[in-house]
């Protein structure tokens, strides 16, 4: 049924048509009304034999649902930016022990400096925490990939990051689609776990695995991975079959056969990158896109042969990488290595500044003229860096430097 | 696609108010996206809320840059914040106020914009009289869809019932219609 619903209370609907029976709850903007929107749902009686437990912090958030989800328990939370990070042995935790939890993240900006906005700092720092990492486009996708992630999960005993960017999406009313519950029963069948806590048959799982075995064990890692990007588009044409609609799978191409220039994103910019696209195609300009929904496993394979025609590709990155670049770039060349085609690293977007599309456009612009530099930095105002660069060179005791542009911008504003 | 930016104070229901306006848009059968520009979440803050909607799937994330109506909550806001930045040369503008555009000091740049585009109601006064808080953000509703035509009264009312249902939805539904009227009169 159609819906005009803010995303974090569709992604609530959906965690719920999906049966959680343990949702862990601890608050971080812009997250937070995810999980208040399951525990609203819990309380209403709408979401029934579901245990909505209020903890601590986040690391006791994936603590529990640890537990909970080695017990045999459906289980959900959902967290962003320190959250995450204050979470991040139990991540390891969580795929080490092959245990399927699905957990949202809001995409958010790290500090310090503090800030609430959007980029993908938070999920790119657990990228190889063995996860299934998975980016949804828009609010439609981010409550497909939430029904896709539990069977996904519980298939491969491994848990699932279901990204979805802080604000832009968590925050936005969309129009939307939202399935029956019996649409979802039908194409999410019970949770049979492959291991269950049980006191009347005891044993332990996670105990010390010395030398003689650790790489196995790793390997096996990798190995559940690979799999993944078998079963990722397995699952997401199940998906369109029973929803009618195709959403998920490891890449989405746009306009890419005939292509020279290939943008290649995470997330909801890829929206705005289209935009842009259908613009210069206009102009005649040989250009498309390609949105990778699954981060990890990186589709390899599929990217290269999506990438073939272009002589050159712009990654727009949501996250730097201090000292190298980007992640995602660095990942794209992965996949094109030994090929001809020049990747141009874009930084846009860091703590939630605007992605616009006439700044998209002049950076597709360069590219496609080969102008582009690599490392660029969208939008970046280099007078201000110029100053501060000035100013911590000159002054002894210069203080702290977010401050001091906080300073010069309200200067400049005056 | 027709594009809206709405500028306030935090607690006056900027954010609530595009929220209703894409709920009122769906309810039209179109395809409608409203997202906020959150600063920091405080009482008073200036805050800006957006909502586009079209005919088709809107997939553009950007704030946005040139919009096709304005409403303005709070007055105080023109001091301090560019408001009609970007505003289409044939675009409409709503205020909250009861004072004139001389009064406001903006008869000079309000002169440029088509006539009947341009409208001054006083939302906080009819919220106050029918909702009886200062929460301008439904009664503006009304009025815009007097302004721009673009939007029916019935679906706007719709809306506000969906967000707050009960007697404070239908006070806010009260004062949205009265401002209709008034800005339909104008």
């Amino acid at each position: 049924m159609l819906h005009q619903i803010e995303g974090s209370e569709a992604v609530a609907r959906a965690v719920a048509l999906c049966r959680p029976e343990v949702v862990c709850a601890y608050p971080i903007t812009p997250q937070t009304h995810i999980v208040e929107g399951v525990g609203a749902l819990v309380k209403k009686g709408q979401l029934t034999d579901c245990e909505f437990i209020n903890v601590e912090s986040e690391f006791a958030a994936l603590s529990v649902a640890i537990g909970a989800s080695a017990a045999g328990a459906r289980t959900y939370t959902a967290t962003a930016s320190q959250g995450l990070l204050f979470m991040a042995e139990a991540v390891y935790n969580a795929s080490g022990l092959g245990l399927p939890i699905v957990m949202t993240i809001g995409n958010r900006s790290i500090g310090a400096p503090i800030n609430i906005w959007n980029d993908h700092s938070d999920s790119m720092s657990m990228r190889d925490a063995g996860w299934i990492q998975l980016y949804a486009e828009t609010n439609q996708e981010a409550v497909d990939l939430h029904i896709q992630a539990f069977r996904l999960a519980e298939e491969l005993s491994c848990p699932v990051m279901v990204c979805m960017d802080g604000f832009i999406l968590t925050h936005a009313y969309e129009r939307l689609d939202l399935p029956a519950q019996e649409e979802v029963d039908a194409f999410l069948p019970r949770f049979e776990p492959v291991q269950v806590l049980d006191p009347a048959h005891p044993y332990s799982i996670g105990a010390m695995v010395g030398p003689e075995a650790f790489t196995e064990v790793r390997y096996l890692a990798h190995d559940k991975q690979l799999q993944a990007l078998q079963l990722i588009p397995e699952i997401g044409q199940v998906f369109s079959e029973v929803f009618g609609r195709s959403s998920g799978g490891l890449i989405h191409e746009y306009k890419t056969e005939d292509a020279e220039t290939i943008v290649v994103a995470l997330g909801s910019v890829n929206g705005t990158i289209k935009e842009v696209i259908d613009v210069m195609r206009g102009d005649g300009l040989a250009i498309g896109s390609v949105s990778i929904c699954s981060f990890r496993p990186f589709p390899l394979d599929e990217l290269r042969d999506a990438l073939k025609s272009a002589k050159r590709v712009v990654v727009i990155e949501k996250n730097l990488a201090p000292g190298l670049g980007g992640v995602l770039a660095s990942n794209v060349r992965m996949a094109l290595r030994g090929g001809a085609a020049t990747v141009y690293t874009v930084i846009a977007g860091l703590g939630g500044r605007a992605i616009l599309m006439n700044s998209l456009r002049d950076v597709f612009v360069a590219a496609s003229e080969d102008k582009l530099t690599d490392v660029q930095f969208l939008d970046l105002n280099q007078a201000v860096v110029d100053l501060e660069l000035e100013r911590a060179r000159t002054t002894r005791h210069s203080g702290p430097t977010a401050e001091s542009i906080l300073r010069q911008n309200a200067k400049a504003g005056e | 696609m027709f594009q809206i930016r709405i500028h306030g104070r935090g607690g006056q229901g900027v954010v609530t108010a595009a929220e209703m306006l894409s709920i009122a848009a769906f309810m039209e059968g179109k395809h409608a996206q409203a997202f906020p520009s959150f600063g920091s979440e405080r009482m008073g803050a200036p805050v800006v809320a957006y909502c586009r909607f079209d005919d088709k799937e809107i997939r553009l994330r950007e704030p946005i840059q040139e919009p096709d109506a304005l409403i303005i909550q709070d007055t105080t806001l023109m001091h301090s914040v560019d408001v009609f930045q970007g505003l289409k040369p044939d675009g409409f503008i709503l205020i909250n106020s009861t004072q004139t555009f001389e009064e406001l000091g903006i008869q000079d740049f309000v002169a440029k914009f088509p006539a009947h585009h341009v409208c001054a109601v006083g939302a906080t006064e009819l919220a106050m009289t029918h909702v009886k808080r200062p929460v301008p953000n439904a009664a503006l509703l009304g009025g815009f869809a007097a302004i721009s035509g673009q939007l029916q009264m019935d679906s706007v009312a719709r809306a506000i019932m969906e967000k707050f249902p009960g007697p404070i939805g239908e006070a806010n539904v009260a004062a949205a219609g009265a401002a209709f009227d008034i800005v339909a009169r104008t």
